[in-house]
């Protein structure tokens, strides 16, 4: 962002905070973005002459007489074709030694879809791990973060979903990443040979916290782009969001604003529903899929980040270490996906939600016996077989390291249904049993 | 001369402006930025700075920008054309705005001027008349749709004239009235009214004395909402609220439903979007959005808009009835509502209240509730607003503000259980901590008695106690385990499963169980109770599940079944022989 010979420079900051500026200026635009000694900034508040600007890598070392220079603009990102297989920073700057892009230069953060433009979410994303297909199918268009603790292997995972997900265009934006992630991310793109139709944002944990604000904004401009302008599918991978929410504490707090839950800004989740609804099916065929990672604390969903997520996402995806298995599953209980009524039984076989449905009530049954087990009562004859049942459910449909089709995963589900119990214990609807019950 | 004024703050959308005349609390402005104009609303005045709230994104405005007040507080426009359209907050239409993304600045006609209505008068030429009188009605889809004497006006009118039946558009003058001085007021089909006044062009609210059918057993049977009533949904996420709002919306008995969508998910209005012009009404066969309206303002949609978007869906709900209908107004959620408002507290350095909500939090939730109601109008007719509303509880705590502000204020509390919901035994409403106070009211025990059975209510409170004492049995077994309780316990607890898996339990994506008439309802219950009422032999409490499932199971069968259908009588004799095996003798 160079500067053009008749932009007026400002030298004279008034104020001075751990995260913002401010200075007396004229004809500033709300929202608009400077640059504070080369270091961009944000206006964020206006009164008067007096304007406030928030410095995206903090305001360590800033002189009163630094150089403040508006831009007359917010900030963007030049989109085309040329951003796939690029790696940027949170200012869309190349960070993979490459040449800049050329393309549309477009304002991030724009406008809503109308909803009555959107068409309903239709198309079923299989990713073969029956965990998300059989009990939490994804659909395009779909919103729909991993809860997890952070010593889950959720960056894994959901890598695995974007490489078997069959998108056009996957945009990673990652926030506080771990140079480590980073670099696991970039090789398991690279050694599936996707590295092409992957476009990444990357704030490490070792850049300012606050420029990760942008991260989200940047990732999602640009898919819009191709989703509405290319016609393409898109996915992206916004990891982690619990990091970026600590990030709007951070600068609500700059601000004297007063914390409401758990020290969250109270507009925490029209923050979060801004960037989360950016996801959207188009008529035309282009849609974006968001899948996002939010780190729980211990497990709390209480929390004001994952709670105010849960309330906007259309589901929630619960990685848990299945300790019978020794395997991490994925959590029947807690896991959802809103958007699975929209395909299951219509795109897969007529007995997927009833299937999904009894499964998931004889292991909530095994839970039971194992509570039981636990506080040292006998178990009878149904307890024990539930129990078996379990095992084997959670070993062959469960654990993330399947990877399946949905006909299997029914067909599966049937077998151990008959293996272990009577039909009238399963309770599926009759027609539906006399037609796929597998005798012994 | 109108008030302008000029832009001298911003913070996000708190735009402060410096005013050269009066303006008013709730006053309607327009700030001019790069060639549109965004809609602003006064919510606090100091000397000559008035803070407005922006209802659209502020980015890119300046200090100095130009800014006009209109004179009035919000409105919206009430005329015929407003069935069956979908709204953004501020009542544009949305299908008439251009382009995929939403303009700043685009302002859209909530009505079609363009469009011709078959007018029939009803009043006569020196008939006496008041706000909200019935001068004639046209046909609005199928429904008939009254215009009414404007609500704005006060005090006694004499109809002076009303055109011949015939074909008009909206602005043209249908009727003459003439004022107690004598002038003349030409009617239109179409009235402003401002959305934070109440219309109150009624004789009496009574008591609701009626019971609002939704088809869903657990509110129907266990907890009844009354017609005119009011009721609230709070619920930790994934616990099934939108699944519930939207299974009400479907299959209530309304005339007309308003569904308020304020600052939740795009998708789950698309899907009305996409099923509403498919499924059918089951009471008229219509399409069911013949007899809907929505007020879409969704997460991301301007924060501002949100508090505007439950007012627009209350005084279109007050326009309908006061036509003498019966109106069901769904708001999905009041939590975003209030966060909305937090927001702006927040930005205007209020003190705060609890967890950061502004003070009159309480106040302003029930202010809202008490504009629904069952109304008798002026000229002896009825019409009512049904209000359910849904609320998402902080971190799944009913304790928090929002919650115990509409606990105040609603008469019915549907409490989504998250372990309900853990175990799919949807929908997930607590059937122990629910209430309905309407079950408490007289008038609405009458009705039951005379509408359903002489001994409904009490069987009412009869499942609601065997539930109770089976949780407690449920929870004595888990304790001292199977074999460390009386085989009665099991039975007790297992006869409380019965109702749980046959009455409360439904499933609201199958075509027949989804919605259950009260008849049907009525027959459910009473086999259920006939279970109870059986006295059982068990020898061990080993019998006790197998033999309860398979009752269960074939109940599950009938649900599924055509009301009694050979297929759902043959269950039903199943489970006839079945209990007779297993009778005491």
């Amino acid at each position: 962002m160079e500067t053009s010979a008749f932009q007026k420079i400002y030298t004279k900051i008034t104020q001075i905070t751990k995260a913002t500026c401010s200075l007396k200026a004229e004809g500033v635009g709300y929202e608009e973005i400077a640059t504070v000694n080369g270091r961009l900034a944000q206006v964020v508040k206006i009164q008067g002459d007096s304007v406030t600007l928030q410095i995206f890598s903090g305001t360590e070392g800033i002189p009163t007489n630094a150089e403040v220079v508006f831009m007359g603009k917010a900030p963007t990102i030049k989109v085309s074709d040329e951003l796939a297989g690029r790696f940027f920073n949170a200012y869309g700057d190349p960070i993979d030694g490459g040449p800049a892009v050329e393309g549309k230069e477009v304002e991030i953060g724009g406008p809503s879809v109308n909803p009555v433009r959107r068409k309903q979410p239709s198309e079923l994303i299989p990713t073969g791990i029956a965990g998300i297909d059989l009990n939490n199918t994804l659909v395009t268009g779909q919103k729909i973060p991993f809860f997890a603790d952070p010593d889950q292997p959720f960056n894994q995972v959901m890598a695995m979903v974007a490489l078997r997900a069959k998108a056009d265009k996957i945009i990673l934006g990652g926030m506080g990443l771990s140079n480590d992630d980073y670099l696991f991310f970039k090789n398991i793109f690279d050694n599936a040979g996707a590295l092409d139709r992957i476009i990444s944002f990357i704030n490490t944990t070792e850049n300012p916290p606050v420029e990760r604000l942008l991260v989200p904004d940047m990732a999602l401009t640009t898919a819009e782009y191709f989703a509405h302008e290319k016609h393409q599918k898109v996915l992206v991978l916004l990891t982690d969001m619990t990091l970026y929410a600590d990030a709007l504490s951070i600068v609500s707090n700059r601000m004297d604003q007063i914390p409401s839950k758990d020290s969250m800004p109270g507009s925490l989740y029209s923050d979060l529903a801004k960037l989360y609804e950016k996801a959207v099916q188009f008529p035309e065929g282009g849609s974006i899929t968001i899948i996002a990672v939010t780190t729980l604390s211990g497990g709390d969903i209480t929390h004001a980040i994952p709670d105010n997520t849960g309330y906007i996402t259309e589901g929630q995806l619960f990685l848990r270490r299945d300790t019978d298995i020794g395997k991490v599953i994925i959590d029947p209980f807690r896991s959802l996906s809103r958007l699975k009524q929209l395909v299951i039984g219509k795109q897969t076989r007529e007995d997927h939600p009833q299937v999904m449905n009894a499964a998931i009530r004889l292991f909530a049954d095994a839970a039971n016996a194992k509570t039981k087990l636990e506080n040292g009562f006998d178990l009878n004859d149904y307890d024990e077989r539930t129990l078996r049942f379990a095992k084997d459910y959670s070993r062959e449909l469960l654990a993330i390291d399947i990877n399946i089709d949905i006909e299997q995963m029914l067909d599966t589900g049937w077998r151990l249904f008959a293996e272990h119990f009577n039909k009238s214990e399963v309770g599926i609807k009759d027609s539906l049993t006399e037609k796929y019950w597998a005798e012994k | 001369m109108a008030t302008k004024g000029k832009v001298t703050g911003i913070i996000a959308n708190l735009v402060i402006v410096e005013v050269d005349g009066p303006v008013s609390q709730n006053e309607i402005c327009f700030i001019r930025l790069k060639g549109v104009d965004l809609m602003a609303e006064v919510i606090k005045v100091l000397g000559n700075k008035a803070s407005t709230q922006v209802f659209e994104s502020t980015r890119g405005l300046k200090i100095g920008a130009d800014v006009e007040f209109k004179n009035h507080m919000l409105e919206v426009t009430l005329g015929p054309g407003i069935l069956s359209r979908n709204y953004d907050g501020l009542q544009n239409d949305l299908d008439k705005m251009t382009g995929v993304f939403l303009k700043r600045g685009e302002h859209t006609e909530p009505l079609n001027p363009d469009a011709e209505w078959a007018f029939k008068h009803i009043a006569e030429a020196g008939d006496k008349v008041e706000a909200g009188s019935w001068l004639g009605e046209v046909i609005e889809g199928w429904m008939p749709h009254k215009i009414m004497v404007p609500f704005k006006l006060q005090g006694d009118y004499t109809v002076k004239s009303v055109v011949a039946d015939g074909t008009y558009k909206t602005k043209d003058v249908v009727a003459v009235i003439t004022d107690s001085k004598g002038k003349d007021i030409e009617v239109t089909m179409v009235q402003k009214w401002p959305v934070k006044v109440p219309i109150k062009a009624y004789r009496e609210k009574p008591r609701p004395f009626r019971i609002m059918e939704t088809g869903v057993r657990t509110m129907d049977t266990l907890n009844p909402l009354a017609e005119g009533g009011t009721g609230f949904v709070p619920g930790p996420f994934g616990c099934g609220k939108t699944v519930l709002q939207h299974a009400v919306s479907q299959q209530a008995e309304a005339d007309m439903i308003i569904i308020t969508a304020c600052g939740e998910r795009a998708n789950e209005v698309v899907e009305i979007f996409t099923e509403f012009p498919e499924l059918e009404d089951p009471r008229t066969g219509r399409k069911l959005m013949e007899r809907t309206t929505i007020i879409c303002n969704t997460s991301n949609m301007p924060v501002a808009a949100r508090e505007a978007s439950v007012y627009t869906g209350m005084t279109i709900a007050e326009y309908y009835r006061s036509m003498g209908l019966k109106v069901l107004l769904l708001a999905d959620s009041t939590s975003r509502w209030a966060q909305a408002l937090r927001e702006m507290s927040n930005r205007m350095e209020e003190l705060p209240g609890p967890d950061a909500f502004p003070m009159d939090l309480p106040a302003i939730i029930s202010n809202f509730y008490s504009r629904a109601g069952f109304v008798y109008l002026n000229n002896g007719e009825s019409g009512s607003i049904t209000f359910l509303g849904t609320v998402s509880p902080e971190g799944g705590n009913l304790k928090e503000p929002v919650t115990e502000s509409n606990k105040k204020a609603a008469r019915c509390f549907y409490g989504l259980n998250q372990d309900r919901a853990d175990s799919k035994r949807y929908p997930a409403i607590d059937p122990i901590d629910s209430y309905s106070k309407y079950l408490e009211y007289p008038e609405i025990q009458e009705f039951l008695k005379k509408n359903v059975s002489e001994d409904w209510v009490d069987n009412v409170t009869l499942t609601k106690d065997i539930l109770l004492r089976g949780k407690e049995a449920s929870e004595q077994i888990n304790i001292l385990g199977d074999d460390g309780v009386p085989i009665d316990y099991h039975e007790r607890y297992w006869k409380a499963e019965v109702i749980d898996f046959v009455i409360l339990q439904q499933d609201a994506y199958d075509s027949i169980d989804k919605s259950t008439p009260f008849e049907r309802q009525k027959f459910m219950l009473e086999q259920v109770l006939d279970v109870y009422h059986t006295k059982f032999n068990f020898n061990s409490f080993e019998e006790v599940n197998p033999f309860f499932k398979s009752i269960i199971n074939t109940f599950k069968q009938m649900n599924y079944s055509e009301f009694k259908s050979d297929k759902f009588n043959d269950y039903l004799s199943q489970i006839k022989s079945k209990i007779n095996e297993g009778k005491a003798v």
